[in-house]
């Protein structure tokens, strides 16, 4: 469960988010909107620890995780230009966080390849990010921060660099991700299609303050 | 074809580089007749030069490397960190760029002289020793290599290192994991750039490690002497010789996708 208590941010005396509170409970598909510059990128940055807030409190299954780093707040993130390592394989991308926690490499390269056939981009492991498309890239930005095994995940944007025929199975496989990952989401975008086929949760994003628009 | 003022604006401007392009043509061409075979069989002849040269690659390539060493971590600070005073810590960074060269080398004979550069020549004696051109080399190329990294951290995202965090990394894993891999083409610029400034440094190693001929004589100590005992011919080989080391480290830099 994603609990914002009383959160602001301000930068340059310019208040971007102000005393926004919001419960969003787990295993929710949360769908926020609002126009550009409004300050959602700053809010899914404050869930993930990449911002500190001003004032206010994030609480994640009710912990306080605030003050702490973004490693240790278990919080995928996603964000709109995908930001695939440049120079790593897609092997060596999914594989990052298990590595990095020291899984064993055996244990590891099934993890990858489960994920891989689970997103449909087996055949992509050996490549780098740029000789994939953009909906290849979207699915390995994915499975990196699926390979971590992450209670929430904040989207920012994921579909928006797709074309219309891709963005429909894209927004399939999101669902079917939430529902078998049990994920708590949180995806940011511009489309009120998307949002409808997506979202549980509807909010809104207006001069920094959040509103409940309706709940599924 | 009609010549309208939007053609002759750059037919002016094109001439303009031409001009400059060909002087520096001419001035590497009249270099370059002046020498012969015999002054190159001269200068390869001599152990004293043959010593020089191998001093210059071998101190140029460590002060390039203690360059980069500090440039990578100089450079990210600079790029990714927003804190007081940073336009101040970014003006200083350049000040041995500005500096005249021959001040450099007063600065650091003067610091060896104070207690601190005292104790620190009692653990590795720098003044007048091989050493010392090292130092002298490593002071002025650092600042090149440190202006390099900045714009290499400048270009890349930092998106990936924060995705990085949010993945498990600390900030210095993520340096280490997303931001120097994807930097590595800039390093080899930056260390290509500080290899060539270094070659090309002539007044602090003159000040602060002295000319001795088989002990801190490095190429452009090699130049300086032979015009002083009127051997012109040997001056310009050995000058023809940087100038071909010079070019294949353009080219090296180019080859990265940098500028120097």
């Amino acid at each position: 469960m994603i609990q914002l208590e009383q959160l602001t941010w301000k930068v340059s005396g310019r208040t971007i988010l102000e005393n926004v509170t919001v419960a969003i409970p787990a295993n929710t598909y949360a769908v926020l909107m609002g126009s550009t510059g409004c300050g959602k990128t700053t809010l899914l940055e404050i869930l993930c620890g990449l911002r500190k807030p001003t004032s206010g409190r994030v609480l994640l299954d009710g912990v306080d995780v605030t003050d702490l780093e973004p490693r240790e707040r278990g919080v995928g993130y996603v964000p709109q230009d995908l930001a695939l390592f440049p120079g790593l394989r897609v092997r060596e991308q999914i594989g990052f966080a298990p590595k990095l926690r020291g899984m064993a490499p055996e244990e590891l390269k099934l993890r990858v390849n489960r994920l891989a056939e689970q997103f449909g981009i087996a055949p992509l492991l050996d490549r780098l990010p740029d000789m994939l498309s953009g909906g290849e890239k979207q699915r390995v930005a994915l499975a990196r921060a699926l390979a971590a095994q992450p209670k929430l995940l904040l989207l920012d944007e994921p579909l928006s660099a797709l074309d219309e025929s891709m963005r429909a199975e894209a927004v399939s496989l999101l669902q079917r991700l939430q529902s078998e990952h049990a994920l708590t989401v949180l995806h940011v975008t511009h489309s009120s299609s998307e949002a409808a086929a997506l979202g549980t949760l509807h909010l809104r994003m207006v001069a920094g303050r959040l509103e409940m628009e309706s709940q599924g | 074809m009609r010549l309208n003022r939007s053609n002759l604006c750059w037919l002016v401007l094109a001439l303009i580089t031409a001009v400059y392009l060909v002087f520096w043509a001419l001035l590497l061409g009249a270099t370059a007749m002046y020498s012969t075979t015999d002054s190159w069989l001269q200068v390869l002849r001599s152990p004293e030069i043959r010593h020089a040269t191998f001093l210059s690659l071998v101190t140029c390539s460590l002060a390039a490397g203690f360059a980069l060493l500090l440039a990578v971590p100089v450079g990210y600070l600079m790029t990714r960190l927003e804190f007081r005073g940073k336009s101040w810590l970014d003006a200083a960074l350049d000040i041995p760029i500005i500096l005249p060269p021959l001040v450099v080398g007063l600065c650091l004979l003067i610091f060896f002289q104070t207690k601190i550069g005292k104790v620190i020549e009692m653990a590795i004696p720098f003044t007048y020793q091989v050493s010392g051109v090292v130092l002298a080399q490593f002071v002025v190329a650092a600042a090149f290599a440190i202006r390099t990294m900045r714009g290499t951290f400048q270009h890349l995202s930092a998106r990936p290192e924060d995705v990085a965090l949010t993945l498990g990394c600390t900030r210095f894993q993520a340096l280490w994991h997303v931001a120097l891999p994807a930097a590595r083409r800039g390093m080899v610029a930056a260390f290509c750039i500080a290899w060539a400034r270094s070659l090309g440094e002539f007044g602090p190693i003159l000040v602060f490690a002295g000319a001795t001929r088989m002990k801190t004589e490095v190429l452009p100590t090699t130049v300086w002497l032979e015009l002083s005992v009127g051997n012109l011919e040997a001056a310009v080989a050995v000058s023809l010789f940087m100038v071909l080391l010079a070019v294949l480290v353009l080219v090296a830099v180019r080859a990265t996708g940098e500028k120097v």
